[in-house]
């Protein structure tokens, strides 16, 4: 099934997720279209990473629904290893894997997942290695390379499934500051070529720049959401408020 | 001085061709230690996957009490104990080869152990490695194999040298169900030749030379897997 640009992509429906005592998502929906960069800000504890982690069911929900590219992947008889192949993830951390090369971290599952021969994997690995201009780096290890690098590389090791979203897990929070930049840049690469992205993140320079659209989450809820000048120029709610007052 | 030596020497090793004790005796404790290894690594990683497969995920959760009960009845008994129980026991009514019930109890054991050291390796491994595989799309099986198991293999590697050692060493007690294994074969020598010396130390240091060797091999084998270090 394709789906065109400004079609709905994701659609989440009155999603709840309960660890134990803490409801982290309290009725939770909302749609992605295609194309869209949605970024998505809130303080601390407030349920985004939560809310970004269901959408490639990471976390689990305990109710409600998440449809991706028309199917409901909430479903038990649904594979969700199929989709999740056509859902990027970037996380804090990078995740790289230690014991592969660059190279290999990018080919793996392109490899094992998409039935490419090892010379095909590698000549698309290298070129997206090219791209962000970490081609030097194609047989180093994680460990060789910077925070920056090790992001950007991350983000290339999800591009390289081709997926039809990306979701980035606030991507720049364990980095120097320095280094913030060329991740950003990247990411803002991938938004200029059309490519869907949701994104939890601090970075409000990146939200007005780049977003098509903000949402605001608290205690687990959806309070605001709107282009970025509506949202940063005159936010309602008043833990919005508060939060921008806070941070900006 | 030097003579007596050179004589017992001869009276021990050489004559009858006592010799050939230690070296029967050599090749069942290799043999023996070989096969327990392989069947110690086969039921500790399966042991292995099973707990922590409940530890993560819940699943599995009558075949981890399985588990759980044999760690317990293996990690809680004497090797001795099952050596004998498995031979005069189970076995007691059946003409069963001594080498193969060695193997069986010997790895029986290593597997609870081996079991234990996989387990911590799994553990030891972030819990984002695991979700990186899962958002790329491997399944639970694929993310372990090709993503979490090399790594906690590597992180393991000295811990399982070190329980081959132990395992090698174990197999002296084969004796008790009366297998000519090599601490057996210096055994039979010192009772033929009333010279207790001999023997006893040529079998200690053929034991010691051993694992000098599997130490070696264990440590070459580190190196290469720690390239990915740097």
């Amino acid at each position: 099934m394709t789906i065109n640009r400004g079609e709905t992509l994701i659609k989440v429906e009155d999603v709840h997720k309960i660890f134990g005592e803490l409801h982290a998502l309290n009725g939770v929906s909302n749609e992605i279209k295609k194309g869209e960069v949605v970024v998505v800000v809130g303080p601390s504890g407030s349920g985004k990473s939560t809310f970004l982690r269901s959408l490639n069911l990471l976390e689990v929900p305990s109710r409600g629904h998440i449809y991706f590219e028309g199917v409901d992947i909430t479903d038990k008889n649904v594979d969700i290893n199929k989709h999740r192949q056509k859902m990027g993830m970037v996380f804090q951390h990078f995740n790289l894997f230690p014991h592969k090369t660059i190279l290999q971290n990018i080919t793996l599952a392109p490899i094992k997942l998409l039935g490419k021969s090892k010379e095909e994997a590698e000549a698309c690995g290298m070129k997206l290695l090219e791209r962000v201009g970490l081609e030097a780096k194609a047989n180093a290890y994680p460990s060789q390379l910077s925070g920056g690098q090790k992001q950007r590389i991350a983000i290339v090791r999800a591009l390289a499934m081709e997926p039809d979203v990306m979701l980035f897990d606030e991507p720049t929070s364990a980095l120097d500051p320095e280094m913030v930049g060329e991740v950003l840049e990247l990411m803002k690469q991938l938004a200029k070529e059309g490519m869907t992205m949701v994104v939890v993140t601090h970075e409000m320079g990146f939200a007005k720049e780049v977003a098509s659209r903000v949402i605001f989450v608290d205690e687990g809820q959806i309070k605001e959401e709107g282009t970025p000048e509506e949202f940063f120029e005159h936010p309602k709610d008043p833990r919005l408020q508060e939060f921008l007052s806070k941070i900006l | 001085m030097l003579q007596t030596l050179q004589d017992r020497f001869v009276t021990n090793f050489i004559a009858d061709d006592r010799w050939k004790y230690i070296l029967e005796g050599l090749g069942v404790t290799l043999r023996v230690t070989f096969f327990a290894v392989l069947i110690g690594i086969v039921i500790g990683f399966m042991v292995a996957v099973v707990r922590s497969t409940y530890d993560r995920t819940g699943k599995l959760k009558i075949l981890n009490l399985f588990c759980k009960l044999y760690l317990t009845v293996i990690r809680g008994t004497p090797v001795v104990v099952q050596l004998l129980i498995i031979y005069f026991v189970i076995f007691g009514s059946s003409d069963i080869s001594k080498t193969l019930v060695a193997v069986m109890a010997f790895g029986l054991n290593s597997g609870a152990y081996v079991a234990e050291i996989f387990r911590s390796g799994i553990m030891s491994i972030d819990n984002g490695q695991f979700e990186a595989g899962r958002s790329l799309g491997f399944n639970y099986v694929q993310t372990m194999l090709h993503i979490i198991m090399p790594q906690a293999f590597k992180n393991v590697l000295p811990a399982l040298g070190n329980e081959f050692i132990v395992l090698l060493k174990e197999t002296s007690v084969s004796g008790y169900i009366a297998l000519q294994d090599l601490t057996k074969a210096g055994d039979i020598i010192r009772s033929r030749t009333y010279d207790a010396f001999m023997p006893l130390i040529a079998v200690a240091l053929i034991y010691l030379a051993m694992v000098l060797i599997f130490t070696k091999l264990v440590n070459m084998l580190e190196r290469r897997l720690r390239s990915s270090d740097h």
